[in-house]
C-alpha cells in the first residue's frame, strides 16, 4: 500500500514534538529528555488546540463551538476599562504630531503608563492589571488607533517581558515586574541580529560563564530592536556553550539584562517608514555582566522561551486590526455619503460599495478569529494555541494592508495627501507582515506543523495495521471507498444535532467539503512528497492559505451561530457576511487544493522557478528589449 | 461638619454621538447609543475628590439615579475617587418622565439622610439642557446655592464661589450646608485609570427606591413630540445691496 518508511523519515528529519509513534514507546523516557531540535522552523507541538486536526479532514467541533463567552461581569469590566482607554486616545493623543516628529511625546506616554497600559497581563499581585488574553485584545483594538503606541506597547509586554512573566521563576517576578508595570521600568525584546533576521536560531550573540561562575558575560548586537533606546530591562537571547552526554554543544539561552549592568549601547534610531513614533534600533552589548540568576529558564532551553514568547502575543494583531479598519470605515464612509460626482454619491457606484464590504467583511473575519483564539488561549489548561496565533496573524496583516489601501483609494487625491490620515495608515500598517514573524515563515510553520502531526497518525494508523489490526485498515479503506463515491460529507455541522444555526447550513456545508477534501489532499502529497515536503514552499503556502481559510470559517460560523442564538443586535447582517465570506474562500480553498492534485495543469510552479531561477542568474531582467532587432 | 460630600452623576448619550429621533417621534434613539457621564457631572466629581486629596472633606458619595445601567455612572465616579456610590432605582415610564424636580426631590432626601455638608451637581445635563436641578434642590433643603462655579474654596463653614454669569465672573461667599454647580472651567477631570477602575470594583453602591425615600415621582409634564431640527436650507447669493433689500421685503423680512 504506502510506503511506510517515508513517514519515519519525515519525522525523523522534521525533527520535532514529544509525542512519539507507538513503536519508539520503549524509548520515550530518553527522548523526552533529549533537548530541542536543530531546525530553525519549530514544529513542537505540546498539546495543540483545534487546527491540527482539520489536517485530517477532522472538525474538533468541541473546542470551537459554542463561540467562546465571558461572563457579564467580565463584560461589564470591560466596558469600563475600555471607555477611558478611548478618551485619551481621542483627546490626548496626536497621531499626526507623533509621525512627524518620529517621536512620542514624555505627557502622552506618562498619560499611558497612569492609565495602567504597560501592565495589562502582569497578574495584580505584581502590580499589574492581571487581565486575561480575551481583555487584552480588547485593550488592543483602541490602542492600535495609534500604530507607534501599539507598536510601542507590545513591544514592551506582549513581548519584551513576557518571558519573566511565562518562564521567569519567581525572585524574578517579584524583583524586575513591579516596576515594568507601572512603566517605571521599559521592557525590550533582544532576539534579531544583522545576520539572523527569519533564521533566529543562527544568532551569534555569546555569553560567556565567568570565572568566579557568578556571571554571564554577553557580547554581540541586536537589530530592530523596539523600545532599544529608552528600554531599561531587556530580554536578550545569546549562545551559551552546554555539555549534553559529554559533548560540547552551543545552545541558546534566554537572559534578563538590566541597562543598568552597563556594556550596554543603543545605536541611533532607525528612520521608518511607519510605525515612526516608535523607537527602533541596534543594541550592542560589550562584555556586560548578567548575573546567573537572571538566566530565565534552563540554561540551553531559550529557543523554546523565544518561540513561546512570539506564539503568545500573535493573536492580538487581528483585533488591533479590526478595530483600526472599523474607524477607517466610518470615516471613508462619511466621505462616500456625501461626496458626490456625476449626481450621485459615491456611494451608490459599484466599485466603492465593493471596497466598503471588503473592509466589513475582513473586520467581521479578524475579530472573530481574533477572539475565537482567545478565548481558547484563556481556557484552563493552557492549550497551545500557536498555529491558530500564527494564523490570525496572517490574515490580519495581509486584509490589513488590503483594507488600507482601499480605504486610501475611496478618498482619492485627498486619500495620498498628508491632510488625511489615510497614508499614514498605510505607512503604518506595511510593517504588520514582516514583524513578529514574517508571513512567509509564519506559513511555513502552518503548513508543516500540521502536516507533521498528519504524517504521525497516518504512520501511526499504518503500524497499527502492519500489527494487523483489520478494523482499522476496514475503516481506511471503507473512508476512500466512500470519498470516490462521492458520498456527501457530514462532520456534524448541521443536521439535528448540528452546532451550527440553520441559517448558516449551506456554509457549514462548503466548510465541511473543504475540509474532508483538504484531509484528503494532505495525506495525498505526505504520499507524494514525504520529508522532501519541506523544501516545496510554494506548496505549502497554498496548504497554509488553506487553512487559514478553514480556520476563517470555522470563527466565522462559529461567531454568529451563536449571535443568532442569543439573538445579538444586528445578527442578520452577520449571517450576511459569513454566507458572503464562506462562499467565496469555499472557491478559494478549492482552486488551491486543485493546484495541489498532482500533474494538475492550474499549477505553475514549475514554470515559476524557472522564470525566477534565470532571473536570480542573470542578476536581472532576462529578456532582450522588445524594440531590439537582429538584422 | 460631617465632611460628607453628595455628587449627582447622570447616566447621558455620548456627546460624540449624533443623536437621532425615533421613528414615532417619541423621543431619540436609545438603544444600543453609547452613553457615558454627562461631562458637568465629572467635573462635579473632580472637584469633590479633590476637596478630599486636600483633606478639606472626608467622603465623597456619588449618586445616580436610573435603571440598572446607572451604575455603570457610578462606578466611573468611584473610578474617579469616590468613596462609595448611591443607586436610586427609578425605571420605566418613571425614568422615561425624570426631570430636575423629582431629581431635586431625591437629592434633598438623600442629603438630610445623609447629613451632607455639600451638594456639587453639573450646572446642567447635556441631553435635558434644563439647568434646574442644582437650583430646584436648593430650595427644597433651603439651603444656599453657589451654581455656575468656576472656583471653589472651602473655608471652614463658609464657602468662596466665582461665578460665571453674563457680565463678567461675580464672587459670594455662602455658609454651608450648601448647594454648587460645576460650570466647564472649575477643573479638568482626571481620566479613571484601569488600576482604579480595579480598585473601584471593591467600594459599595447602596440600591434604594424612590418609594423608600417616601418620595413621589409623577411628573407634572407630558411630552407631546419631538423632532429633529428643521434642515437648514440653502441660502440665496445676491449682487447688490439694493437687491439684498428688495429681497428681504419680497420674503417679508423688511
Amino acid at each position: 500500500m504506502m510506503n511506510v518508511n517515508r513517514f519515519v523519515v519525515l519525522s525523523k528529519s522534521v525533527q520535532i514534538g514529544q509525542r512519539l509513534l507507538a513503536h519508539n514507546a520503549k524509548y520515550a523516557g530518553k527522548e523526552v529528555a533529549r533537548v530541542q531540535q536543530r531546525r530553525s522552523i519549530k514544529t513542537h507541538s505540546r498539546n495543540l488546540a483545534y487546527a491540527k486536526d482539520l489536517f485530517l479532514g477532522q472538525v474538533n467541533k468541541a473546542e470551537v463551538f459554542p463561540y467562546p463567552e465571558i461572563g457579564n461581569e467580565e463584560l461589564d469590566e470591560i466596558n469600563q476599562l475600555v471607555a477611558p482607554v478611548e478618551k485619551f486616545f481621542s483627546e490626548e493623543v496626536d497621531s499626526a504630531k507623533i509621525d512627524r516628529e518620529a517621536k512620542i511625546p514624555p505627557e502622552t506616554l506618562n498619560g499611558l503608563k497612569e492609565l495602567g497600559l504597560f501592565g495589562i497581563m502582569i497578574p495584580e499581585e505584581y502590580g499589574g492589571l492581571g487581565l486575561s488574553n480575551t481583555v487584552y485584545a480588547r485593550l488592543a483594538e483602541i490602542t492600535s488607533l495609534d500604530g507607534s503606541i501599539a507598536v510601542t506597547l507590545a513591544a514592551h509586554q506582549a513581548i519584551g517581558l513576557k518571558g519573566i512573566l511565562i518562564a521567569g521563576n519567581e525572585a524574578q517576578k517579584q524583583k524586575y515586574l513591579p516596576k515594568l508595570a507601572s512603566g517605571e521600568h521599559i521592557a525590550a525584546f533582544c532576539l534579531t541580529e544583522p545576520g539572523s533576521g527569519s533564521d533566529a536560531a543562527s544568532i551569534q550573540t555569546r555569553a560567556t560563564l565567568s570565572e568566579d561562575g557568578k556571571h554571564y558575560l554577553i557580547s554581540g548586537s541586536k537589530f530592530w530592536i523596539s523600545n532599544g533606546e529608552m528600554a531599561d530591562i531587556m530580554t536578550v537571547f545569546a549562545r551559551t556553550e552546554v555539555v549534553i552526554d559529554g559533548v560540547k554543544k552551543d545552545k541558546i539561552s534566554t537572559f534578563i539584562v538590566e541597562r543598568a549592568f552597563g556594556g550596554v549601547t543603543s545605536g541611533k534610531p532607525e528612520d521608518k517608514l511607519g510605525i515612526r513614533g516608535s523607537n527602533t534600533c541596534e543594541v550592542s552589548f560589550d562584555n556586560v555582566p548578567v548575573p546567573v540568576e537572571n538566566v530565565i529558564g534552563e540554561i540551553g532551553g531559550g529557543f523554546k522561551v523565544a518561540m513561546n514568547i512570539l506564539n503568545s502575543g500573535r493573536f492580538s494583531m487581528g483585533s488591533s486590526s479590526a478595530g483600526m479598519i472599523k474607524k477607517l470605515i466610518e470615516m471613508t464612509a462619511e466621505y462616500a455619503t456625501t461626496r458626490k460626482q456625476f449626481n450621485k454619491n459615491l456611494g451608490e457606484f459599484g466599485m466603492i460599495q465593493e471596497k466598503f464590504a471588503l473592509m466589513a467583511l475582513n473586520v467581521f473575519v479578524m475579530e472573530s478569529m481574533a477572539y475565537l483564539t482567545a478565548g481558547m488561549m484563556d481556557r484552563p489548561g493552557l492549550p497551545d494555541c500557536s498555529l491558530e496565533a500564527a494564523m490570525v496573524k496572517v490574515f490580519s496583516s495581509e486584509g490589513g494592508w488590503i483594507c488600507v489601501s482601499e480605504a486610501l483609494q475611496i478618498l482619492g487625491g485627498l486619500g495620498y495627501t498628508k491632510n488625511y490620515p489615510y497614508e499614514r495608515y498605510v505607512r503604518d500598517c506595511r510593517i504588520l507582515p514582516i514583524f513578529e514573524g514574517t508571513n512567509e515563515i509564519l506559513r511555513m510553520y502552518i503548513a508543516l506543523t500540521g502536516m507533521q502531526y498528519a504524517g504521525k497518525v497516518l504512520t501511526g494508523k499504518i503500524k497499527e495495521m502492519k500489527k494487523g489490526n483489520i478494523g482499522m485498515a476496514l475503516g481506511m479503506i471503507g473512508k476512500k471507498l466512500r470519498t470516490s463515491l462521492g458520498s456527501t460529507v457530514d462532520l456534524g455541522l448541521t443536521g439535528k444535532d448540528g452546532v451550527v444555526h440553520p441559517s448558516l447550513a449551506e456554509s457549514a456545508k462548503k466548510f465541511e467539503q473543504n475540509v474532508d477534501f483538504f484531509g484528503s489532499t494532505v495525506e495525498s502529497l505526505l504520499y507524494r512528497y514525504g520529508k522532501t515536503i519541506v523544501d516545496e514552499q510554494l506548496i505549502l503556502k497554498r496548504v497554509a492559505d488553506v487553512l487559514i481559510h478553514l480556520y476563517a470559517m470555522t470563527a466565522v460560523l462559529s461567531r454568529t451561530s451563536r449571535s443568532i442564538s442569543i439573538g445579538l443586535r444586528n445578527h442578520d447582517h452577520e449571517v450576511l457576511l459569513a454566507n458572503t465570506f464562506c462562499s467565496e474562500a469555499f472557491f478559494k480553498n478549492n482552486y488551491w487544493m486543485i493546484q495541489l492534485q498532482k500533474h494538475s495543469p492550474e499549477n505553475n510552479d514549475a514554470n515559476i522557478k524557472k522564470i525566477a531561477r534565470e532571473v536570480l542568474e542573470n542578476r536581472a531582467y532576462v529578456c532582450s528589449h522588445p524594440l531590439e532587432r537582429t538584422y | 461638619m460631617s465632611g460628607r460630600v453628595l455628587v449627582g452623576v447622570k447616566r447621558v448619550i455620548d456627546y460624540a454621538v449624533k443623536i437621532r429621533v425615533k421613528p414615532d417621534n417619541s423621543g431619540v434613539v436609545t438603544d444600543g447609543v453609547k452613553h457615558s457621564m454627562n461631562p458637568f457631572c465629572e467635573i462635579a466629581v473632580e472637584e469633590a475628590v479633590k476637596m478630599k486629596e486636600k483633606k478639606l472633606i472626608k467622603e465623597v458619595v456619588a449618586v445616580s439615579c436610573g435603571p440598572q445601567q446607572a451604575q455603570e455612572t457610578i462606578r466611573t465616579a468611584l473610578a474617579m475617587g469616590a468613596d462609595r456610590g448611591i443607586h436610586v432605582e427609578v425605571t420605566g415610564k418613571d425614568y422615561d418622565m425624570l426631570g430636575p424636580l423629582q431629581v431635586s426631590k431625591i437629592m434633598a432626601a438623600l442629603a438630610k439622610k445623609e447629613d451632607a455638608q455639600l451638594i456639587i451637581l453639573g450646572k446642567q445635563a447635556i441631553d435635558g439642557d434644563c439647568n434646574q436641578t442644582g437650583q430646584m434642590t436648593a430650595a427644597l433643603l433651603d439651603w444656599p446655592q453657589g451654581t455656575f462655579a468656576s472656583e471653589v474654596s472651602l473655608e471652614g463653614d463658609t464657602v468662596k464661589v466665582v461665578r460665571e454669569i453674563d457680565g463678567g465672573l461675580e464672587t459670594i461667599k455662602i455658609n454651608t450646608p450648601a448647594v454648587l454647580t460645576a460650570d466647564l472651567r472649575l477643573n479638568t477631570p482626571r481620566y479613571a485609570t484601569l488600576p482604579n477602575i480595579m480598585k473601584a470594583k471593591k467600594k459599595k453602591i447602596a440600591k434604594v427606591k424612590p418609594a423608600d425615600l417616601g418620595l413621589d415621582m409623577t411628573s407634572r409634564l407630558e411630552v407631546l413630540r419631538v423632532d429633529e431640527p428643521p434642515q437648514r436650507l440653502a441660502g440665496v447669493k445676491v449682487e447688490t445691496v439694493d437687491d439684498l433689500v428688495a429681497k428681504l421685503k419680497e420674503t417679508g423680512r423688511l
